[in-house]
């Protein structure tokens, strides 16, 4: 589940409910359905409604930077719940994926 | 050491029961009032170990998932996650941070590594053919101390 705006080559989405291997393939093909769309340079992924993740997710994050690396854009998350943050900080993808705050992600 | 409490939960492999088995385990464990921390914990831990075995033991292709759990009287809460799925050929390799036999599925490799960060013990026994078992320990209370 998830909404979705663009701003110019931003495109913001805001995932909802829990992110494991039930979900992640159709997020997975909702987002690559969205990232079609050329101008997209940068995605951010909004997690303030998705309070858990396990590490099915972060395989859907890193294939989404992968995407956007071949095309030079950059990925990047924002509102991580306590337990997405655990396991994100886990992975140490946050050195390539950069966790941003609201204001940034508009910048 | 003592069972204060006991249950064992019989499932299918399918991805829809992953939710189902993490919410089972952590609610068997909140009348013995964790922390919000150590609910989590276990739903994460209990997530990955039913991931594997739909994934990774059964392939995707269906079997039967055993859950069960044990509160000792210690305060620790004893998990055992089962399958008779293909088994691990090596599992010192498999629990590696970032291994997958399953790349191209865009697998992180992470899920024994969250395993093994949000629990206090995690043992795997496996056998080619037969089937696996994850067994993870969580302290949920702080047993009294008797003098």
């Amino acid at each position: 589940m998830l909404s979705h705006v663009r701003k110019k080559d931003v495109l913001l989405v805001r995932l909802t409910g829990e992110l494991d291997q039930c979900s992640a393939s159709g997020i997975r093909r909702d987002l690559d359905q969205m990232l079609l769309d050329p101008r997209v340079r940068h995605l951010v992924i909004d997690l303030k409604d998705m309070p858990f993740m396990d590490s099915s997710g972060l395989g859907v994050i890193l294939g989404r930077y992968r995407m956007m690396q071949e095309r030079g854009g950059t990925v990047s998350l924002m509102h991580l719940s306590p337990q997405v943050k655990r396991v994100y900080d886990l992975s140490g993808m946050a050195r390539i994926i950069p966790v941003v705050e609201e204001k940034e992600a508009a910048e | 050491m003592r069972t204060l409490n006991h249950m064992r939960l019989e499932f299918d492999a399918r991805p829809e029961n992953e939710s189902f088995a993490r919410i089972a385990a952590a609610a068997f464990a909140v009348p013995f009032n964790p922390t919000m921390d150590v609910l989590s914990d276990i739903r994460t831990a209990v997530s990955e170990a039913v991931t594997n075995a739909i994934v990774h033991a059964y392939r995707e292709r269906g079997g039967v998932i055993t859950l069960s759990a044990a509160l000792l009287e210690n305060g620790v809460l004893r998990l055992e996650i089962s399958d008779q799925g293909c088994g691990i050929p090596d599992i010192p390799q498999a629990m590696q941070p970032f291994f997958t036999t399953q790349p191209e599925k865009e697998r992180s490799g992470m899920g024994f590594s969250v395993m093994q960060s949000f629990m206090d013990d995690v043992q795997v026994e496996s056998e080619v053919g037969k089937g696996t078992t994850v067994r993870m320990e969580k302290r949920v209370f702080e047993a009294e101390v008797k003098n």
